[in-house]
């Protein structure tokens, strides 16, 4: 009898318990009515501009827009993993360089931003196109340029490398100039720039602009970039070291110990203590220093259950000025939208990186790049250190040429 | 006696029992309730999400908790119970899972099922017409079958994915330009569009043709108020598992790879994941990209796991024995100093290492070695010399702490006695001082080693494994230890993945860690035999 009793009394108090957890999510998941939910993924600096776009949308969709914070570093990874599953986003903010790799994945849509691609910059639109198909909206572009200290050698671009220096020796800064190398893991993105000025593009790009598979720093451009970097590493000048991380690299600039530094928008707030100009990379090997343009969008899950509402949202909310404009509040970068870009480029240090970002290049897209970069940064750790450039070059081209191969 | 009289008998004799009823009771049925909802949450979303495994399993545990704790049978269970769900949930099921993914190529370009890879590659291929227009669309309905309801050139034209576009006589449009009227069909309102799922998606996925040419391309929706002509190339044969492009004329079939190939080697972008057996196994021992460094990371994580134990128990104990005799001051201060460095989370530390180490900033070099350039974090063997300094640091306190305490529980009585014997304190300590120790200490050792052979956080907060390995793959470098050098390879950190390697060698760490601690404690039970 009592038995009985316990298992009704149980039955009875697990409904109860679970009506109480299931009315939660019970007007999120319904059927029909106001019950659509879009789930968009983003990072901390874009959340408040996203906020702002999705509460206009929400009042005139009647839908529920969520956001989810997460980490940008982790962004790919989980995107990757949780769409097949189905627990993945409708939207989320990511780079274009990991397109290739959503593709090959399987876990991207295709987007159609309509008449609203002429407000964006091509370069950007460009970014997020793979195979002729546009694969999410961008948003920002950006790029490393040439950051110098005022006070010690006045706003004027240097042209070359040379210049550069002999500059930064002039003004008797106890270093000419500092570069990030992430310590002993090597930075190639920062140091591409400079790469390029040797005519020694990561992989050769067709007619069209489109990287090809085939690895193009090879041959005597890429080695006469390798025998550059050791003249100027550990066994030669010095001017590039490996001890030099990003937070050392922002703290010698900021104290006025260098004159120069190679560095990204992202850190122009740590150099709060001198005034700066920011210009083009100078060229080290003769031609144009083409640096790395990244581009921030937002990509659209293949998986998405609400693709109608995901695609009104971008086009139509997010493709705006005003949507635009408070993004680039909310974390100043070049802004991918046209008419934004001109408007901002009266900031003199936004003008400066908008200037090195229309001497760049896109980051390759493409899915082969994820091998590119350990072979790439240890073989410039190993030549700055000392090693024997052409040599060391030219055996980090075969291993990652066999790399490539499978 | 029936059961019930019996009970009711039993019940009588426990005093304080008030008859069928007791707080204890109440209280576990409250707790059980909440255990029930919640495995009810788990089957439940585990139907809707129609993953059968976790759904059986869930039942399975659901209907054993409750056969445990509302029936007498299995008293002992009842306090097992809880432990042993937090096992199976936490360990085995790890485990497991980590056991299936070891046998599949889940990783970069194999992370879905082979329907999402056919999704993927129709969205790749399907191109919007050069040139055409965006038309002002409405979803519309006829007999149960959607349509869209399109504006061209000011006339009206409607269809269904059977029927292509025909002109509609009578229809209107609205303020948007869209259709408003489309005699013939139901207009669906884009708000009801918009808000139920189960239509967007089959909205989503309407192609209507655009006449019976099909050259013409479909007109496809992607917001649910314009429409705009696009073509298809790729066709999906379900049952022969190939997709045929009728432009190229290629066929591209699906292979045991779980990538789709044509018979001229061209492969389609997107692959999805499938058993692939005891590949990633065999793959880890002989593919010479990976076997040569990965030989290297095996011996470097033996060695530094075994050197740490060894160096930290030796330095500890050594302080321990120093700090145990009574004629030093103040050891209770100087043993909460030494503790200090085994306080300070680990990460933490080494990060300051890191900033210390730096040949040309860092405190070390110009301190110790009159400013030379010694390059620590950059040279294979210094910086493996520097991880096991480091590591030493950070553990010796470990060590001095557990050795103290086993030093004071000695017997004073026994090392009296090897005194008064003549034994000199050389003599003590080896023939009666370590011995007894080891039996307490040595359970500790084989657990510090398993955990050196793991200890991710020093590897990657103090050299990230670098330097590089010249030509190893995924920048699989000369300090990288197994479970570092396997988060290479996983590709969280970036660049490509392999989950299924991955898993593969944890499995393998797994063994081995597991195949040394049970050796090692057989062993230890011969120490114990002294006592």
């Amino acid at each position: 009898m009592r038995k009985q009793l316990g298992i009704g009394a149980l039955v009875i108090a697990s409904g109860l318990v679970l009506a109480g957890c299931s009315a939660g999510d019970g007007d999120q998941s319904g059927g029909g009515g106001d019950g659509a939910e879009l789930v968009i993924w983003t990072d901390a600096e874009r959340e408040p501009a996203i906020r702002a776009a999705a509460e206009a949308f929400e009042e005139e969709s009647g839908a529920t827009v969520t956001l989810v914070q997460k980490n940008f570093e982790d962004l790919r990874n989980d995107f990757t993993a949780q769409v097949p599953t189905g627990e993945g986003p409708d939207i989320t903010v990511g780079a274009h360089d990991w397109l290739g790799a959503l593709v090959t994945a399987g876990v991207v849509d295709t987007i159609d931003i309509g008449a609203a691609a002429e407000e964006f910059e091509q370069v950007s639109l460009d970014a997020f196109t793979y195979d002729g198909q546009l694969y999410a909206l961008p948003y920002s572009l950006e790029t490393v340029a040439l950051v110098q200290n005022t006070a010690l050698v006045g706003t004027e671009a240097p042209a070359t490398w040379d210049e550069m220096i002999q500059r930064g020796i002039d003004a008797g800064a106890e270093r000419p100039v500092v570069i990030n190398t992430a310590g002993e893991t090597g930075d190639a993105y920062t140091m591409y720039g400079l790469q390029t000025s040797f005519g020694a593009p990561v992989f050769v790009q067709d007619e069209t602009g489109s990287y090809t598979n085939e690895v193009g720093m090879s041959g005597a451009p890429g080695e006469a970039f390798a025998t550059w970097l050791h003249e100027n590493g550990s066994a030669g000048t010095g001017y590039l070291s490996t001890t030099i991380d990003y937070d050392i690299n922002n703290e010698l600039f900021n104290s006025g110990q260098a004159a120069y530094t190679v560095q990204g928008p992202w850190a122009i707030s740590s150099f709060a203590d001198v005034d700066v100009a920011v210009n083009p990379i100078p060229s080290a090997g003769g031609e144009t220093a083409a640096p790395f343009v990244g581009v921030q969008g937002f990509y659209l899950s293949s998986q998405s259950d609400n693709a109608l509402l995901a695609n009104e949202f971008l086009v139509n909310y997010l493709a705006t000025e005003d949507a635009q404009r408070a993004l680039y509040e909310a974390d100043p970068r070049i802004p991918a939208f046209s008419t934004l870009a001109e408007e901002v480029a009266s900031d003199p240090v936004i003008a400066g990186f908008l200037a090195s970002s229309q001497n760049g290049v896109p980051m390759p897209s493409i899915p082969e790049m994820g091998s590119v970069w350990d072979f790439w940064n240890a073989a410039e750790t190993q030549i700055i250190n000392g090693a024997d450039p052409a040599t060391t070059w030219s055996s980090m081209i075969t291993e990652l040429e066999g790399s490539l191969a499978g | 006696m029936t059961t019930t009289e019996r009970a009711a008998a039993r019940r009588e004799r426990r005093p304080g029992t008030a008859r069928g009823f007791s707080w204890g009771f109440v209280v576990k049925l409250l707790l059980m309730g909440i255990v029930n909802a919640f495995g009810l949450t788990v089957i439940l979303s585990a139907y809707r999400a129609e993953s059968w495994v976790v759904l059986g399993i869930m039942v399975a545990l659901l209907v054993l908790v409750d056969v445990i704790y509302f029936t007498k049978r299995a008293l002992p269970l009842k306090y097992l119970a809880p432990g042993l769900a937090f096992l199976f949930v936490f360990q085995l099921f790890t485990l497991g899972y980590t056991g299936y993914v070891a046998f599949t190529n889940y990783g970069s370009g194999h992370s879905g099922s082979m329907q999402q890879a056919v999704d993927a590659a129709f969205i790749q291929d399907e191109q919007r017409v050069p040139d055409s227009p965006a038309y002002p669309l409405t979803v519309v309905e006829r007999a149960g079958e959607l349509g869209f309801a399109i504006v061209v050139d000011d006339e009206v034209r409607a269809g269904t994915a059977l029927e292509p576009l025909a002109e509609i006589d009578g229809a209107g449009t609205g303020a948007s330009g869209a259709p408003t009227e489309v005699p013939g069909f139901t207009v669906i309102e884009r708000a009801q569009v918009l808000t139920d799922p189960a239509l967007q998606e089959q909205v989503v996925a309407l192609r209507v043709p655009f006449s019976d040419d099909p050259e013409d391309g479909s007109i496809r929706t992607r917001e649910g108020s314009t429409g705009v002509l696009y073509t298809s190339s790729l066709e999906w044969d379900e049952d022969a598992r190939t997709i045929t492009d009728t432009e190229t004329g290629l066929v591209y079939a699906a292979d045991d790879r779980g990538s789709f190939v044509a018979d001229d080697g061209t492969r389609l972008a997107t692959g999805w994941y499938v058993n692939v057996g005891f590949e990633n196994f065999v793959r880890a021992f002989t593919d010479a990209k990976f076997a040569a460094p990965l030989l290297q990371v095996t011996l470097w994580t033996f060695a530094f796991s075994i050197l740490t134990v060894l160096s930290s128990f030796g330095l500890g104990l050594l302080f321990a024995l120093i700090f145990n005799d009574p004629r030093i001051r103040s050891r209770k201060l100087i043993r909460t100093l030494f503790i200090l460095p085994y306080a300070f989370p680990a990460f933490m530390s080494a990060l300051l290492w890191r900033g210390m180490l730096n040949s040309e900033f860092g405190v070390v070099n110009d301190l110790f070695f009159f400013g030379a350039d010694i390059n620590w974090l950059g040279d294979p063997i210094l910086a493996k010399l520097a991880i096991l300094w480091v590591n030493l640091w950070l553990s010796y306190p470990y060590w001095f702490l557990v050795c103290t305490g086993a030093l004071q529980s000695l017997s004073g009585e026994t090392l009296e006695a090897a005194k008064v014997d003549g034994a000199g304190p050389f003599r003590r300590f080896r023939s009666i001082i370590l011995p007894l120790l080891l039996v307490s200490t040595a359970p500790l050792a084989i657990a510090s080693f398993a955990f050196n052979f793991n200890n991710f956080t020093i590897i990657y907060m103090l050299t990230e494994g670098g330097p590089s390995i010249p030509g190893a793959p995924n920048g699989i470098g000369s300090t990288d230890i197994l479970i570092s050098a396997i988060y290479a390879i996983s590709g969280v950190a970036g660049g490509t993945a392999d989950y299924g390697l991955a898993s593969a060698l944890s499995i393998i760490v797994f063994v081995v860690i597991g195949v040394i601690s049970a050796i090692a404690f057989r062993q230890t039970r011969k120490l114990e035999e002294i006592q």
